[in-house]
């Protein structure tokens, strides 16, 4: 593999590889052969101009589109995910742009959306929630990733757009197994917020989850990117490590304007 | 604590609560021989109890975001064919009654079903769908009964109907008993949380892997099931099929589940709410009659309890969000 910021990279260091990854929508080609690398218990952004094929490719590694061909290997075993079920259950999560919490119910109820627990015995087997429970263990998961929920009894539409998004973070960590996917978490935020989402993206690697970050925002990702993986016309172009890469770089990959070196297949651009 | 305390005053459903009391309040002091009287509280018990069963399943539907048009139809359909089938196996007998009762809810069930199976698979509109299943539930039942009420009811059913059980009606405890059930299904068990997420964010209900098509079918046929046992009720309180009655049951429901604090954009309700909110209108009508106001103007005070219910609501999470 030859590329500008080349590290020697074992297989087992990988916990998610994609490769030669394709999806046409008619005629449109969205991924042409992509590939892409997540390493055990990183940051790594995901970042490509509009078109560049980002969305399709999260698409398919949450389940919710099907590749036309290519490889992707989880843990080192080879998935395909028919459903956005199968890739949870693998132990992928993914946080949407669109803040995909239920706004009238509170934050405990939107932690355990779909993996409701139930009370013990008879009424839990009948379907009777146990909510003391999961109002704790929810207390737990926010407090250990430090996020703050200002009322817990409060349906979360009342509470900010950064609290939410700490929610909704919160709940794919809580779950995620190996890989959390965060399609532009900060994109809808304040300053203030924005440094919130991005420590707490720190922290959730942290714990040992790899946190892959869809965005625009190269001072973002700049900051808490380990790694950076640009794809372009649905190639990946460059891999870079973010302390030897200038933002310049950077931009210059995702728009093509000037040659990183070598693509991915070392050939000259 | 003190939190939740204060925000359960600050309910819609708390005004209305307030807003009842001060309605009998106000048609006892003025009619205390009249109004407030053991009779009179049994008939209004009695008038509330097949509304509050069909309103059960209305609130399921409703905080879904969806809506059911179709109840009143469905009612009227499901107890043409129990009243058939009752006929048909004959007699006074118990088997009779309860086949009737069995047909009923199959009957209103499978309208459920395909009200749901339309909304949630076809993807059409459940404004559309139940409003399409509101005219061929009424048209089937007046192609089976030729338009002519059956009055053929088993005796001993209409006896059971309009009988009384430690002075409280029999029909109203039923309808108790079934919104008490109903009631702790919507708000302490996995069933009730989904209808809330669906209703919340449907997208983020499916995300969370929830299936989201079976449960609006298993939502929707519940509302259907419950208007079926509707049908029966009504059987058995006035011993007819009730065809040209139940025209507007559909609207009166929708309108007793929003002043009960449920919002139409679903996510938020709960069946206290509803019980209050069926009351409200019977206890108004009831008052009128006693009062010698003309009847009808028991549509215009509905209908601004029903205003002022929403615009208090909407104003309330304005400051909320403010």
């Amino acid at each position: 593999m030859g590329n500008t910021n080349a590290i020697s990279v074992t297989e087992s260091d990988l916990i998610l590889t994609v490769r030669d990854v394709r999806k046409s929508f008619g005629r449109v080609e969205a991924l042409r052969g992509a590939d892409f690398d997540v390493r055990r218990g990183e940051v790594v952004a995901l970042m490509g101009d509009n078109g560049a094929g980002k969305s399709t490719l999260v698409k398919i590694l949450a389940g919710v589109q099907a590749a036309d061909s290519g490889v992707v290997t989880l843990d080192g075993n080879e998935v395909v995910f028919a459903s956005p079920d199968e890739a949870r259950a693998a132990g992928i999560e993914t946080v949407y742009q669109d803040l995909a919490l239920a706004d009238t119910l509170d934050s405990a109820a939107n932690l355990f959306l779909g993996r409701e627990l139930r009370r013990q015995g008879f009424l839990g087997h009948i379907g009777f929630l146990d909510n003391r429970r999961m109002r704790r263990e929810a207390r737990e998961a926010f407090a250990s990733l430090q996020v703050t929920v200002r009322s817990e009894h409060d349906a979360v539409g009342n509470l900010s757009g950064g609290q939410r998004q700490g929610i909704a973070v919160c709940r794919a960590a809580t779950w995620a197994q190996h890989v959390l996917f965060l399609d532009e978490p900060t994109a809808a935020l304040g300053l203030r917020q924005t440094r919130n989402v991005l420590d707490l993206i720190c922290r959730v690697r942290d714990q040992g989850i790899s946190v892959v970050l869809i965005s625009h925002s190269l001072p973002d990702v700049m900051q808490v990117a380990d790694r950076i993986e640009v794809l372009r016309l649905g190639r990946r172009i460059a891999q870079f490590t973010t302390v030897d890469v200038s933002a310049d770089d950077v931009v210059a990959a995702i728009t093509g304007a000037r040659g990183s070196g070598q693509d991915d297949e070392g050939q000259d651009l | 604590m003190n939190a939740k305390l204060a925000s359960w005053l600050t309910r819609p459903t708390t005004t209305m609560l307030l807003v009842l009391v001060g309605i009998i309040a106000i048609f006892a002091a003025l009619s205390p021989t009249t109004f407030f009287t053991l009779a009179n509280g049994q008939g209004i018990l009695s008038n509330v109890a097949i509304l509050l069963v069909v309103a059960v399943g209305a609130t399921f539907v409703i905080i879904t975001a969806g809506i059911d048009l179709s109840v009143g139809s469905v009612l009227v359909f499901s107890s043409v064919l129990g009243a058939k089938a009752m006929t048909a196996i004959g007699g006074d007998s118990l088997p009779a009654i309860l086949s009737g009762l069995l047909v009923t809810i199959v009957a209103g069930g499978a309208w459920g079903v395909l009200n749901g199976v339309l909304v949630a698979k076809a993807k059409v509109p459940s404004f559309v769908v139940t409003l399409g299943t509101l005219g061929a539930a009424y048209g089937l039942a007046l192609v089976i009964s030729g338009g002519v009420d059956v009055r053929s009811v088993p005796t001993p059913l209409v006896e059971f109907g309009n009988g009384r059980w430690l002075g409280i009606p029999v029909i109203f405890s039923i309808a108790a008993l079934i919104t008490v059930i109903a009631g702790i299904a919507l708000a302490l068990t996995v069933f009730g949380r989904r209808t809330y997420a669906i209703g919340s964010n449907e997208e983020s209900a499916r995300r969370s892997g929830i299936r989201v098509e079976r449960h609006l079918i298993k939502v929707y046929a519940l509302a259907g099931a419950l208007a079926g046992f509707g049908g029966f009720l009504s059987l058995a309180r006035f011993g007819t099929t009730t065809i040209a009655g139940n025209n507007t049951l559909n609207l009166q429901v929708i309108t007793a589940v929003v002043i009960g604090g449920t919002s139409l954009f679903g996510g938020i309700g709960w069946m206290f709410g509803t019980t209050i909110g069926v009351f409200i209108p019977v206890v108004l009508a009831n008052g009128f009659i006693i009062r010698g106001v003309v009847p009808y103007w028991q549509y215009v005070a509905v209908g601004t309890v029903l205003i002022t219910a929403v615009l208090l609501d909407q104003r309330r999470r304005l400051r909320q969000l403010s």
